[in-house]
């Protein structure tokens, strides 16, 4: 697999205009946030990602599909270096936030992440109130104020469209909504620290239809201020929701192109196939 | 405790009598049908009906633990009856009745029912023994003497008898009992206000005096120690405590007079006892503990006397060698002691198991040393004790002494067993208990709480200590529980590191640090020890014992429902998804 010609796909593909360009930058060809420099990582001896190269465009939403144990989110996860805390990962290559070496050794993981938050697969709000969830960024920050982070809670519940649910309730434990609830407080959780980018591992397998709706309008409105990449292995919910889809398979990026585009004339057989649903 | 197989039928009769564990079982069974018994059922019961049967001898044991102790203890205050005895061999007893037992199987002559009685007989001072048995046939007559009196006194254990004189400066009442009874009654509370005073004059003003004298000739040790006495402001010192010490010398003469004085009072009023063979026994009233005429009690009297020495065992300290009076010492350092035993523990095991569990590289160092933590536990406590004795009294209270109280040396301030050490090895002996409730509620958050908190740019330690650890805080509190409990019930490591017998003062006091932790302390599981095998009155200190032990288990629970209360409060905070 790795001497493959199709490898090099990723690193010639140059973003097209979106089909929904963004209020914020309309008519201009986006900038790239993230650069995806050949990168490969191994669990052990386990090649998990396979000289992916790949570059992620400022606010726009990117989507990553791919069968399960493809690679995506070890991908999504390099990109705020949590995986970092797994015993035995080894990564070469290299990833460019807005022209920033993340694997520099200088650079601080913890200002790092607070410029690329992260929303998980499971939601797992922390046992503490709504609040305290989503002040919990800041307060780490150091940010004590009373009114800043009354107003950061407010204004990030309501980015998250959540807060004319929980306004009442805002005490009460985090644990007591519902699942879809849950994932939007997370979403609030991670945008009230301001990122520059939004990663989301599979963000609605969890979720009835109705939540995922919900999340999927959400990220429609977030991404004129956000990168958000997204991880999902629902075709239909790529298509909607993402401007440009990258197709992995067993560690490589196989197709990195307009979402439009990906999916409706796939220049690889293996994407067709996948999103044909003939295999994966 | 199998259940009754019929064996014509191969069925389980279920209308047979049922054991105990049958019924247990059968009314637990959740599943409906398993009440309809049949032979293949039986066989798919056995592993239930194994784990029921394990159970209820588990239950029974403890049941009968607690049952015994239970009995034992809070049936020996009860006011008993009096009984007046005369023997075929002319003796005359007046006593309580202690146990029955048959006579042993050698004595044949006796017959093979015969009973055999201990009464306590009391008056240890005349008699020289406080029991006596009594074969039931040598008994000729039995009565109870409405007349008849206990006294309980503060020297030689109680007295049985009759009053027969109260003496006081303004005159002698003797002849009736009647009035001699409720002459001695209306003398009591005077007696016992002088007692108090005495008490107050002897405990308070001399011991706070001798204080300070201490404190006076500790400065001038000082200032020895230092060496160059020859400066004039150090010569001023010198005299300044020299001089104190003479004031508060002239001061103590002083009280040392009145005190003498307020005793000779005392002994001024006095009280004539006789014994039912007419052995009489002269002391001042404010020796006596407590005094009632059981045979003559009504039911609320007898609660009454029954909850004076139920008060005088928890609240007051204890008298002659610990075989009468209270415990109250010994409760309070049992419950000081657990408690500084949990603030040492909670803290090292739970930051041992962060380092474990949070922070170390997983591999075979940290394994061995987890192995090594986990057989901690099993080494025997008296051990934990040397050590204890040797690293903190000796080693660190040692050094503690010379450089920081050079001046009490040679008498060791904290270089001997002290409350504060006795805790600190209890707390080491307990600290794998922690640890390994602890990992096992760090093991048991969700991983993705931690990555939640890192993906928000928390840093490590932030993460751990705003959200693993108090996700972890129920484990950690179990882990509490059993380390308390474990704790507060053992004895051997305690006695090389900080008990005695009978602390002349407690860790807490009025006298300025108030808290002294290097002090000596009783307790109550060593109590249990001491007054049950080391007392010469054996029969008579039973009772204590299992009081003691019962008071022991009280505080034993108290403890733990008070850690489980907040534990529970903990697990409602992470687990309200569920309600
Ligand atoms: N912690 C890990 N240790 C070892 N192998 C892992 C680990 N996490 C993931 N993998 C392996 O890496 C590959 C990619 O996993 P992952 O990125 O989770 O896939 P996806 O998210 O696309 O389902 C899988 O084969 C998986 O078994
Ligand atoms: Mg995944």
């Amino acid at each position: 697999m790795t001497d493959q010609p199709r490898l090099t796909t990723g690193q010639t593909v140059t973003i097209r205009r979106p089909a929904r360009p963004p209020a914020a930058a309309a008519g201009e060809p986006p900038e790239t946030a993230i650069a995806i420099d050949a990168l490969s990582v191994w669990y052990g001896k386990v090649l998990a990602i396979n000289q992916v190269t790949m570059s992620i465009p400022e606010r726009r939403v990117t989507a990553l599909i791919g069968p399960s144990g493809c690679g995506k989110s070890t991908l999504i996860r390099c990109l705020n270096r949590l995986n970092d805390l797994i015993e035995g990962l080894r990564i070469t290559g290299r990833i460019l936030l807005h022209g920033q070496e993340i694997f520099d050794p200088l650079l601080d993981v913890i200002e790092l992440r607070k410029r690329v938050g992260m929303v998980f697969q499971k939601s797992n709000p922390f046992p503490k109130s709504i609040y305290d969830n989503v002040a919990y960024g800041l307060r780490v920050n150091g940010e004590q104020r009373r009114v800043v982070l009354d107003r950061v809670v407010e204004d990030s519940l309501k980015r998250a469209a959540l807060w004319d649910e929980v306004k009442d309730r805002l005490r009460t434990n985090a644990l007591r909504l519902s699942g879809g609830q849950q994932q939007r407080l997370c979403i609030a959780r991670a945008i009230a620290i301001e990122p520059e980018v939004l990663l989301l591992d599979e963000p609605c397998s969890a979720l009835d239809p109705i939540a995922t709706a919900k999340i999927e309008e959400l990220l429609y409105v977030l991404k004129e201020r956000y990168t958000i990449v997204i991880v999902t292995h629902n075709m239909q919910q790529a298509a909607r929701v993402s401007d440009v889809t990258g197709f992995l398979l067993m560690g490589q990026l196989v197709e990195f192109d307009a979402t439009e585009k990906l999916f409706t004339t796939p220049r690889d057989p293996r994407t067709e196939a996948y999103i044909t649903g003939r295999f994966g | 405790m199998r259940p009754r197989l019929n064996l014509t039928s191969g069925r389980i009769d279920p209308e047979r009598p049922s054991t105990l564990l049958r019924t247990l079982i059968l009314s637990w069974s959740k599943d409906e049908r398993s009440r309809r018994v049949t032979p293949r059922r039986v066989v798919s019961q056995l592993p239930i009906q194994l784990t029921g049967c394990m159970l209820a001898i588990a239950l029974l044991m403890i049941v009968g633990l607690m049952g015994l102790i239970l009995c034992q203890g809070l049936g020996t205050f009860w006011p008993q009856p009096l009984w007046e005895l005369t023997t075929s061999d002319q003796g005359r007893y007046l006593g309580l009745v202690h146990r029955r037992e048959p006579i042993p199987a050698d004595d044949h002559a006796q017959g093979a029912r015969a009973q055999r009685t201990l009464y306590r007989i009391g008056n240890r001072d005349v008699y020289e023994t406080d029991f006596v048995w009594i074969n039931d046939q040598h008994i000729l007559t039995q009565s109870r003497p409405t007349e008849a009196v206990v006294v309980e006194r503060l020297e030689w254990g109680p007295w049985y008898g009759f009053i027969s004189d109260v003496k006081t400066p303004e005159g002698t009442v003797s002849g009736n009992r009647e009035q001699v009874w409720a002459a001695l009654l209306r003398q009591r509370p005077s007696a016992r206000q002088r007692t108090r005073v005495i008490r107050r004059i002897e405990r308070r003003i001399i011991g706070d005096l001798n204080d300070e004298v201490e404190q006076h000739r500790l400065a001038i040790r000082r200032l020895e120690l230092r060496g160059r006495l020859d400066t004039p402001t150090e010569q001023r010192q010198l005299q300044r405590h020299q001089h104190a010490i003479k004031v508060l010398e002239q001061r103590y003469a002083r009280i040392a007079d009145s005190l003498g004085q307020q005793r000779a009072q005392d002994q001024a009023y006095r009280v004539v006892l006789t014994s039912i063979d007419g052995r009489q026994k002269e002391l001042p009233i404010s020796a006596i503990v407590r005094i009632h005429q059981p045979n003559r009690l009504s039911w609320c009297g007898r609660v009454a006397v029954y909850a004076d020495r139920l008060r005088e065992f928890v609240f007051d300290p204890p008298r002659e060698a610990n075989t009468e009076g209270g415990v109250a010492p010994a409760v309070f350092g049992t419950v000081l002691m657990t408690l500084l035993m949990s603030v040492a523990v909670v803290p090292l095991g739970v930051l041992g198991a962060l380092c474990l569990h949070e922070y170390a590289k997983q591999g075979p160092l940290v394994s061995g040393v987890r192995i090594a933590v986990n057989n901690l536990a099993g080494v025997p406590s008296i051990v934990f004790g040397v050590f204890g004795l040797g690293f903190f009294c000796y080693l660190i209270g040692g050094t503690i002494d010379r450089f920081v109280f050079p001046e009490r040396l040679p008498t060791p301030t904290f270089g001997g067993g002290s409350i504060l050490w006795a805790s600190l090895t209890l707390a080491l002996m307990t600290v794998p208990v922690i640890i390994v409730a602890t990992e096992e509620a760090l093991a048991a958050v969700p991983n993705g709480l931690r990555e939640a908190s890192l993906a928000c740019g928390a840093s490590k330690f932030q993460t751990v200590w705003r959200v693993v650890l108090p996700a972890a805080i129920p484990g950690v509190l179990t882990g509490t529980i059993l380390a308390m409990a474990r704790g507060a019930g053992e004895v051997a490591p305690l006695m090389i590191t900080g008990v005695v017998k009978l602390a002349p003062t407690m860790p807490l006091d009025h006298l300025w640090p108030f808290i002294h932790l290097e002090r000596k302390f009783m307790h109550l599981g060593f109590h249990i020890y001491d007054v049950g095998y080391q007392s010469t009155n054996i029969e008579a200190s039973k009772a204590m014992v299992y009081m003691t032990t019962l008071l022991l288990l009280g505080i034993v629970v108290c403890l733990n429902v008070t850690a489980m209360r907040i534990r529970g409060q903990w697990r409602q905070r992470f687990h309200s998804a569920d309600v």
